[in-house]
């Protein structure tokens, strides 16, 4: 076991852990997050992503100690205080979850493009999302809702 | 062939005495719920106040007995309760799926739950407003009729004004009596929220993190679980050395119980070590059924034992029309998984001799008396309570995590447990959807019309759920020293069935024999998943049709139309085929194709048809769905965002399951284990949709989940065999079968 100081959605947080361990677990289990999820920890479906230096990754297969004082930003330090971010208010304005499983893994790669890239077309947002897994059918949805934050975002 | 031509009666007959001990699906159900018909629900739950509670602080609470499955019931339900209580639907609370303190309304499955739990709620709020109307009318002393009702605030005509809150307050007895079905619910022209797109309930927490599912519960003291299964279905434990795991960091315990075996550790990532050691360390025997050969698995599938059952027999003392020419055909589909993304998860924790567990189960009330069962435990020593998993298209690996916690949970008395399978846990080990074998023959007149229909399936049961008769349906129990068994083959009779389900045409077919070969062999272990055997015999039905249109000389369309009555079906077909702009007898250009289906889901419920367009590329037989439409009739709409996303995804799933999906094994285990092995659709493959709805306010509501799904897979399929002159029959359709099927 070994102390580590990792930096989230901009506080600093003290974890005991062997550093092998997966950041996700590290999140969820010691930080009390729940944006990131575990779907398959072999980072094939997305469910897990949270953003390290704006870039999105996959927490289930990242150790913590590669981690080191790299900034990480999950589902739950991306509004502006009481303000949602426009992809959380799209999301819901578009209707774009089902079961809302992989919604985490979606709004945080969404926003890692949106962050690079103003407006994105339809084939863009779909590269994007092309290694995140949703089994409910809203596709079209959450392109719709991407789209439609950029939008705001541009505003 | 172990017996032979079961009639229908006394089919009917065995399935009453299973309707006593398993109230699988309530008879009543079969009627329509109309105004002053006592709802299904009330059976079990018959007290006002186990639907519907107002507490002091104005806070309204309604219960309902079924479960979120990321369908969006919690919000449809609030709706309808909203509008007959005259209140704002944030004004209400919902407990869901609760054996504590919520009414049993046994699974929630087969797109009932609004018309079951809906008319229940609609019911109950009418009368609870009724009370409260009556007693704001003694309390202010006017007459009920002079009184009206806004956001839960009754106001006389003189401005005076009194809550819920304060009603309920002043007499805490007043919701405590027996439900009434003799109450006037609202006429739909007078809705005010049911029918309207009122957003999700649920979703603001779930964009932001907040904890919205059971896998981000989070108790103290909790400790984490994992457990290790057999290398195979049916192997035994041998041994495994226990000090080596028990010397690994955080681990508190390892729980072996006959070949169950699992391990609980202090943090997550301890647990899982544990289990990746002892899946090293733990050695087993080599029992189990040896698997199908997935390379002929239709063939295969018809050598297994079975129990034929007849379907449908009619018009077979008649002499059949002149038949001009027979067509036949036979299909298949693989078996499929319910590849949610979440794994499943439970919560167990065991304190003074009770077991409380928290499930994303589709029955708490069946799975409390399977897990009372399997723990040796009296029923009411046992809790489930609801909370939302991820998404659920059927019975995944809910129930059996639930076991497998409350079994590490008593190990470790006391601190409760939180148990996430794995992935490949999941792929491998939570019920498979069975793989179906279909043969249809067809005899045409010379004018074009069906004159027979004769139509055969083979499957397995499509339901082995905790709470069924003659078994007990939870996974680690059939590793314990005295093991369990898994329930026997389940009839479910006609509309409803279980393999063949929608295996009766809905089109005007007089003479027609329709037999399901129920397979009594289970080497790989089948569950329900979304539509159960709908989804392969609207898939072969569908398809058939297109191929006796072509044998006729007719086109698809005109030719369903030619043979279907129903206006419901005719409506949807019609509907479906303006917004697409279907094209009568069009031809392919080779590589465009367009294809189209119907169904009515278990043919009671939804109503939909759907059109597919497709690009195949000549060279390769790579496929691109160009587009979906669909038309969807599911009576009267609660919400209508609702159903159109609901619609939606089962649209993508039936293009998915038809496209590219199908469990891979070898002769001992199932070797799809992660979403490499089992892929599905991706954004880059989603076709667009459109779906048309068409409202019928004076219907019952019957369900949206399920309707599209099987027209989904069968439309796909047509708009393949029109684009390349070839038809594949054999699901997945994939590309390397479309480039065969189109040189061969």
């Amino acid at each position: 076991m070994a102390l580590f100081t990792l930096t989230v959605n901009g506080r600093q947080a003290q974890v005991e852990c062997e550093g092998d361990t997966p950041l996700l677990y590290v999140l969820r289990n010691d930080l009390a997050l729940n944006g990131p999820k575990y779907g398959c920890g072999l980072g094939q479906c997305g469910a897990c992503t949270v953003l390290m230096e704006g870039q999105p990754i996959r927490s289930c297969i990242t150790p913590v100690a590669d981690v080191g004082e790299t900034p990480v930003t999950t589902l739950e330090g991306i509004a502006d205080g009481d303000k949602l971010h426009p992809l959380q208010t799209a999301f819901i304005e578009e209707q774009a979850l089902q079961c809302g499983y992989c919604t985490n893994g979606m709004i945080m790669t969404a926003k890692a493009l949106l962050d690079t890239e103003a407006y994105p077309d339809e084939a863009s947002i779909k590269q994007a999302l092309s290694t995140n897994l949703c089994r409910c059918g809203v596709h079209n949805r959450i392109v719709k809702a991407v789209r439609g934050a950029a939008q705001k975002m541009g505003q | 062939m172990r017996k032979t031509g079961i009639s229908r009666r006394e089919f009917g007959i065995g399935f009453g005495t299973l309707v006593a001990a398993f109230s699988l699906e309530p008879v009543a159900s079969l009627a329509q719920v109309v105004e002053g018909a006592a709802p299904v629900s009330f059976a079990k739950n018959g007290r006002l106040d186990a639907w519907i509670r107002v507490g002091a602080d104005g806070a309204v609470t309604i219960f309902t007995g079924k479960a979120e499955l990321g369908q969006g019931i919690l919000t449809a339900l609030s709706q309808i309760a909203a509008e007959e209580l005259d209140l704002a639907i944030e004004q209400i609370n919902i407990i869901s799926a609760d054996t504590t303190r919520g009414p049993d309304e046994g699974y929630t499955y087969g797109s009932q739950s609004i018309e079951q739990s809906g008319m229940a709620l609609r019911v109950a709020g009418a009368q609870a407003r009724a009370v409260l109307m009556a007693a704001a009318a003694t309390r202010l002393n006017v007459a009920v009729e002079t009184l009206s009702v806004e956001r839960g605030s009754v106001r006389s005509q003189d401005g005076r004004q009194v809550s819920y809150a304060e009603i309920a307050t002043g007499d805490p007895e007043l919701l405590r009596r027996d439900v009434s079905s003799a109450v006037r619910v609202k006429k739909a022209a007078d809705y005010k929220i049911v029918g309207k797109s009122v957003p999700r309930i649920d979703f603001p927490q779930k964009v932001t993190g907040e904890a919205a599912f059971l896998q981000d519960m989070r108790l103290p003291g909790m400790l984490f679980g994992r457990v290790v299964r057999p290398p195979r279905a049916g192997a035994q434990l041998l041994s495994f050395e226990e000090a080596a795991v028990r010397a690994l960091p955080g681990v508190s315990t390892v729980v072996r119980k006959g070949s169950f075996l699992g391990v609980v550790a202090a943090r997550e990532e301890q647990a899982i070590a544990a289990m990746q050691l002892l899946r090293e360390i733990s050695r087993w025997t080599e029992d189990g059924p040896r698997l199908p050969r997935s390379s002929n698995l239709p063939d295969e599938l018809r050598k297994f034992a079975k129990e034929d059952v007849v379907v449908s027999d009619t018009g077979q003392g008649d002499a059949a029309g002149i038949v001009h020419q027979w067509v036949e055909a036979s299909y298949s589909r693989p078996y499929l998984s319910q590849a949610a993304i979440g794994p499943s998860c439970a919560v167990a924790h065991f304190a003074d001799g009770r077991m409380t567990v928290w499930s994303h189960t589709q029955g708490a009330f069946p799975l409390r008396g399977d897990l009372a069962k399997a723990l040796q435990l009296p029923a009411e020593r046992v809790d489930v309570i609801h909370m939302q998993g991820s998404g659920c298209y059927g019975h995944n690996g809910a129930d059996d995590v639930a076991l497998d916690a409350a079994l590490l949970a008593i190990a470790v008395e006391g601190q409760p447990v939180k148990l996430q399978w794995m992935r490949d846990d999941e792929f491998i080990w939570s019920p498979s959807s069975p793989a179906m074998a279909m043969k249809a023959r067809a005899g045409l007149s010379a004018d074009g019309k069906i004159v027979d229909w004769q139509y055969e399936l083979w499957s397995n049961t499509h339901a082995t759920r905790p709470g069924q008769p003659g078994g007990l349906n939870l996974l680690a129990s059939w590793y314990f020293d005295e093991p369990f068994h898994v329930s026997p083959p389940l009839k479910i009779p006609q509309p409803y069935g279980n393999g063949d389900r929608n295996a009766v045409p809905l089109y005007d077919l007089p003479r027609q024999r329709i037999v399901n070969h129920l397979l009594t062999d289970m080497p790989i272990r089948t569950g329900s998943l979304r539509t159960l055997g709908g989804h392969g015999n609207i898939y072969a039905i569908e398809c058939f049709m297109d191929e006796l249109a072509m044998a006729a000389g007719r086109d698809p369309v005109e030719f369903r139309l030619a043979h279907l009555s129903d206006p419901r079906g005719r409506a949807v077909i019609e509907a479906a085929a303006t917004k697409a702009g279907w094209a009568p007898n069009s031809r392919s250009d080779g590589r465009h194709g367009r294809g189209f289906a119907y169904a009515r889901y278990k043919n009671i419920s939804t109503f939909a048809a759907v059109v597919v367009d497709v690009d195949v590329d000549p060279s390769s037989g790579a496929v691109r769905v160009l587009k979906a439409v669909a038309a969807i009739d599911v009576g009267q709409i609660i919400n209508p965002d609702g159903v159109i996303s609901q619609t939606e995804g089962g649209l993508i799933q039936g293009i998915s399951w038809a496209l590219k999906e199908q469990i891979m094994f070898d002769e001992r285990a199932v070797t799809s284990r992660d979403w490499a092995d089992y892929p599905i659709l991706t954004f880059d493959e989603a076709p667009e949709i459109e779906v048309v709805l068409i409202d019928r306010p004076n219907e019952p509501s019957i369900g949206a989940g399920e309707g599209s799904v099987g027209p989904a897979s069968a439309a796909l399929a047509n708009a393949l065999a029109h684009a390349t002159g070839r038809r594949v029959r054999d699901l997945p359709l994939t590309s390397n079968r479309i480039y065969k099927g189109r040189i061969g």
